[in-house]
């Protein structure tokens, strides 16, 4: 009886302690990886891997994700072996351009999802090798000059006192920014979700076109509040910077990712890497206070430090949506545009508007004449719409024109006369706004 | 009948020099013209032809209407437009006044200040941007201090006005470069004859002197609104993006987005770029900057009077501390523990130089290396081709000028993917290492990238250089070889010098295409470096260090270079005298 149970495990842990020493002697001799990390993080998983694989030497090249795609799109020829990223973006361009290797990952004991999203490409061409859940970070020193509480939910971000004391990354410019995005307007709906983009939009005092421009502001004290990614903080705390880092209740988990590039020169040795990665000592290495990334090996958080964040046992980290992968992908494109139309290219405008708002609330507050409220509701509903519904989002034939061309797609216009549609719409709204409040403030 | 016979002889013996002459001149032409359309209009053409391609494909223009039907692109057309004029006058308010103090007047430190002249143009990638936020930032040490004396705060940062106050201090160098290599360059002896005339003062340096130095200052403000017009960084560092190269940058760089609007915005600004130089090139046309007399070792320098010397010491030291600020900003961030929100550094500390001491020797190496060749190809190349542009009548060598200016527009990441994807699958002979990523390709990415800095100085050098001395050398049977070796390089040479020194300073900082092109870390420059470091906030400290270590490599090679060129100056004025 128990021999029935066992054989077939026997077997497979024959075929897994079988298969790894083959791998391990026929590595070739480089890998080349190509990543947006940080040293931080590829010099202790190079070391670590170099260290297991002594015939193998790896060569880690630092690109930002834009250079990074352009060289792997450009190198195709002879390409470098693996790409380690955050953007999930970057990944799904190179899929779509046949430019990664499908590759069944070994490993076992992988969680299939973290937070909302499922962990892997389900395709099978990249692979999540650790999670980072979104939060807010701020600096201690500035919060102090500026006499401002420390900021504990999204929702806090869109109240007067934070307003030009808040930073963000453009999605079009972050991968996880997106996601963050997108997980906002999947849990609120796409209305609502506007409305509180829009509203927090109206408290920036910079969107950032690098990720890594947000903490460093923050770092510098140049503004007080950035939304970031979690290890962006807590690393920027580690150096001994005056910032602390929150997680608001309930907040977003965005993968990182490493995918075998097509037609790798070494493509045994980026398999190892992969493995590696997923392994019980790789996921270890992510619990490094300088890394301090989450696993995705639900067993590794058992050796964790107390306090280290944990999305498998606490639900509100990520679990606040069903994150619909197709949804997001089918408008990518089209809402980074719409964000940096509605809210980055605009930002002194919708600044202006809801200025303009807060003062005239501050001075009515509870009260105030019915004239002012609707003059106050109806500027309000002028700064926070946007200018096409959900369901035209997704339409192929307008978030099309946001696409690489695909021969015979007809689409409703191009890109260039959506932006210029939208950008009018902005500018009429957020003018039209301020004025609306104007008036609400000059109004008994 | 005998006369006319002298006539004919004479006629033809021009003619066959000419002819000579131009068959040397034309193997120039044509070479410098066969490495720009290898190094810089193929790859270009091959990168940016989607801006030329319609929704369905085929050829067409409809993006370009796009281009000005967009409100947001137009409002950024105009906005560059004005950033870039009103810097060349901030500049000029900063360079113009500097490069007289250092050309006319015998001044302790000239050495120091043409070194220190020079540093602004050297801004490391993102540590640059950090020093600067803390010090001229809204919460950078000069507005806490304002803030704590005052309760103000200037927005010195912000907005079109923060664009041209930055670029103003990061760009003057190539107006006090030039204008100062120019004003060295004037015959004393029209000096003296004005002053013989009776002219003084501000007379004789305005209706004189100036004028008589004008292709420089020409040369360097074409420059300065040119590079302005086209600059990224700046306005990515205050973030104000609407202006066109921000715009085409954000179009190019976002992964996953397609949209030709990016390349599309790159051809207008390379066409805009093209028009002001030309615009430049037409307001010097038609007059005479050349002087004949040479080897009077320039303007005589005098001697500033106690006032003159007290108001010109108040100037440059308040002008230094100015345009230095942010470079002293990088110094502090490398020898401090943390700076945040404080006028000064928590404290202070020498380990990031130690972390970063391993590493820096090959990239050091690495940096010297790629931008002393690069800048030495720009320095021939651009000698080459401003003698043929002004020397020969060869057609088409305005065309060629053109398209080698038009680098200075050319985004450094378009650049770079133009370059990888028409070299990559070349092999290089032994190592079979790619082509598109061997070293040498960033040396001749920096090179087309930084060409139009040693043209326009070469340019200009030669503008002043009256051709009667090259006739004169050659009536006393000079080759033309020997013309060129023995009186034309030598008379351009501060000229040469000055597009020497841009070309470097400004290569040695250079990141878009190092970033594309960089395929092995052993190979990596400087700005690689930084820009590794830059990514995490532990990185702060080793990564201003490591710019720091650019811009002291910068100065030495500066200081050098002028000292050289004052020993020649110098000896040159022995030998007459």
């Amino acid at each position: 009886m128990i021999a029935r149970y066992c054989r077939p495990l026997m077997l497979a842990a024959a075929f897994v302690a079988g298969s790894i020493p083959a791998f391990a002697q026929s590595l070739e001799s480089r890998l080349v990886i190509i990543t947006s990390f940080s040293k931080d993080l590829t010099v202790p998983f190079a070391q670590a891997f170099e260290k297991k694989y002594p015939g193998t030497k790896v060569e880690v090249q630092n690109r930002n994700t834009a250079a990074a795609v352009a060289f792997i799109r450009e190198t195709r020829s002879n390409p470098p072996d693996i790409f380690w990223a955050s953007a999930p973006d970057a990944f799904e361009v190179l899929k779509k351009n046949a430019l990664l290797q499908k590759y069944q990952p070994q490993a076992t004991g992988i969680a299939d999802k973290i937070g909302a999203y499922p962990v892997n490409d389900p395709g099978g061409f990249y692979f999540g090798f650790a999670a980072s859940g979104y939060g807010i970070m701020y600096n201690t020193r500035y919060l102090r000059a500026n006499n401002l509480p420390p900021p504990k939910e999204w929702d806090d971000l869109k109240k007067p006192i934070y307003f030009g004391h808040v930073g963000i990354s453009a999605p079009s410019r972050s991968g996880t920014t997106h996601l963050t995005v997108e997980t906002i307007l999947q849990g609120e709906g796409w209305t609502k979700g506007w409305a509180t983009l829009l509203e927090i939009g109206g408290n920036l005092v910079q969107v950032s076109d690098r990720s890594f421009g947000v903490p460093d502001a923050v770092n510098s004290g140049q503004y007080g509040i950035g939304i970031v990614i979690d290890f962006f903080g807590l690393s920027a705390k580690a150096s001994g910077f005056p910032v602390e880092f929150v997680y608001p209740s309930i907040t977003t988990i965005v993968p990182a990712n490493v995918g075998i590039i097509a037609n790798a020169k070494n493509p045994k040795a980026a398999a190892a890497f992969v493995e590696f990665l997923l392994s019980e000592e790789g996921q270890l290495i992510l619990l490094d206070p300088k890394i301090q990334r989450l696993p995705v090996r639900p067993a590794t958080y058992a050796k964790a430090p107390p306090g280290y964040p944990n999305p498998f046992k606490d639900k509100s980290l990520g679990a606040r949506v069903n994150f619909n992968a197709d949804l997001s992908e089918s408008r990518y494109e089209l809402l980074n545009s719409l964000y940096d139309r509605l809210i980055t290219f605009r930002l002194k405008e919708l600044n202006a508007a809801w200025k303009a708002i807060h003062e005239a609330e501050k001075k009515h507050g509870a009260g105030g004449s019915a004239e002012a409220k609707r003059l106050i509701a109806e500027a309000r509903r002028l700064a926070t719409s946007v200018p096409i519904s959900e369901k035209e989002a997704s339409d192929p034939a307008i978030s099309g024109a946001f696409q690489a061309v695909k021969p015979g797609q007809k689409t409703a216009g191009r890109q260039a006369e959506f932006e210029e549609k939208w950008d009018a719409f902005a500018v009429k709204n957020y003018a039209e706004a301020k004025a609306l409040a104007d008036k609400a403030l000059a109004a008994r | 009948m005998a006369e006319f016979a002298i006539k004919a002889e004479r006629r033809w013996l021009v003619m066959s020099r000419d002819l000579a002459a131009s068959r040397a001149q034309l193997a120039v032409l044509l070479f410098v013209a066969v490495f720009l359309m290898a190094f810089l209009v193929v790859p270009l053409l091959r990168v940016i032809i989607v801006a030329f391609t319609g929704p369905e494909g085929g050829f067409s223009l409809v993006h370009f209407g796009d281009f000005f039907r967009t409100a947001l692109l137009r409002e950024a057309f105009w906005n560059s437009l004005y950033v870039a004029a009103m810097t060349v006058v901030l500049a000029s308010l900063i360079a113009v006044p500097l490069a007289v103090i250092l050309a006319r007047f015998r001044f302790r430190g000239a050495a120091l200040i043409h070194t220190l002249g020079v540093i602004p143009l050297v801004m490391p990638p993102f540590v640059g941007a950090v020093a600067m936020q803390l010090i001229w930032g809204r919460n950078g040490s000069i507005n806490l201090l304002l803030n704590d004396a005052f309760g103000i705060r200037i927005p010195f940062m912000e907005g079109l006005n923060g664009v041209i106050f930055v670029e103003a201090l990061h760009y003057f160098p190539f107006i006090l470069l030039n204008l100062a290599a120019a004003l060295s360059n004037i015959d004393s002896a029209m000096e003296e004859s004005a002053q013989n005339l009776g002219a003084r003062g501000f007379a004789l340096f305005s209706r004189i002197v100036f004028p008589l130095a004008l292709p420089g200052y020409v040369a360097g403000a074409a420059l300065v609104f040119v590079k302005v017009f086209d600059d990224l960084a700046t306005p990515l560092l205050l973030n104000v993006t609407n202006m066109l190269a921000p715009q085409a940058y954000l179009k190019i760089t976002s992964v996953g987005i397609t949209d030709p609007m990016g390349y599309v915005i790159s051809v207008i600004m390379i066409v805009c770029s093209l028009g002001a130089m030309l615009l430049a090139a037409l307001l010097l046309k038609g007059r005479d900057f050349a002087t004949q007399q040479r080897g009077g070792g320039g303007l005589s320098r005098r001697r500033l009077g106690p006032w003159g010397t007290r108001l010109a010491t108040i100037f440059v030291v308040l002008t230094l501390a100015v345009v230095l600020s942010p470079h002293i900003g990088i110094l502090l961030l490398s020898i401090a523990t943390v700076w945040s929100f404080a006028v000064l550094p928590d404290a202070y500390t020498f380990a990031h130089y130690v972390t970063v001491y391993r590493e820096a020797g090959p990239l050091i190496a690495n940096t010297v290396l790629y931008c002393g060749l690069a800048a030495l190809i720009d320095v021939v190349l651009g000698a080459m081709l401003a003698y043929v542009v002004l020397r020969s009548r060869l057609p088409g060598r305005r065309l060629v000028e053109q398209v080698a200016m038009s680098a200075v527009a050319v985004p450094g990441l378009v650049l770079g993917i133009g370059l990888l994807r028409t070299y990559y699958d070349f092999r290089l002979p032994f190592s079979g290492e790619s082509l598109g990523t061997f070293w040498g390709m960033l040396v001749i990415a920096y090179a087309v990238r930084r060409l139009p800095y040693a043209l326009s100085a070469a340019t200009a050098a030669l503008q002043q250089l009256h051709v009667s001395l090259e006739e004169a050398a050659e009536n006393l049977g000079a080759g033309k070889l020997g013309v060129l070796r023995r009186i034309v390089v030598p008379l351009m040479a501060g000229g040469l010098l000055a597009g020497f020194v841009t070309s470097f300073a400004t290569a040695a900082v250079e990141l878009s295409a190092t970033l594309l092109l960089v395929a092995r870390a052993p190979d990596a420059p400087l700005s690689y470096g930084i820009y590794v470091y830059m990514q995490s906030a532990a990185g702060r400290g080793p990564g201003a260090a490591l710019g720091v270590i650019a811009v002291v490599i910068v100065a030495v090679a500066t200081y050098f270079a002028y000292r050289l060129a004052e020993r020649e100056r110098g000896r040159k004025s022995r030998e007459l005298f």
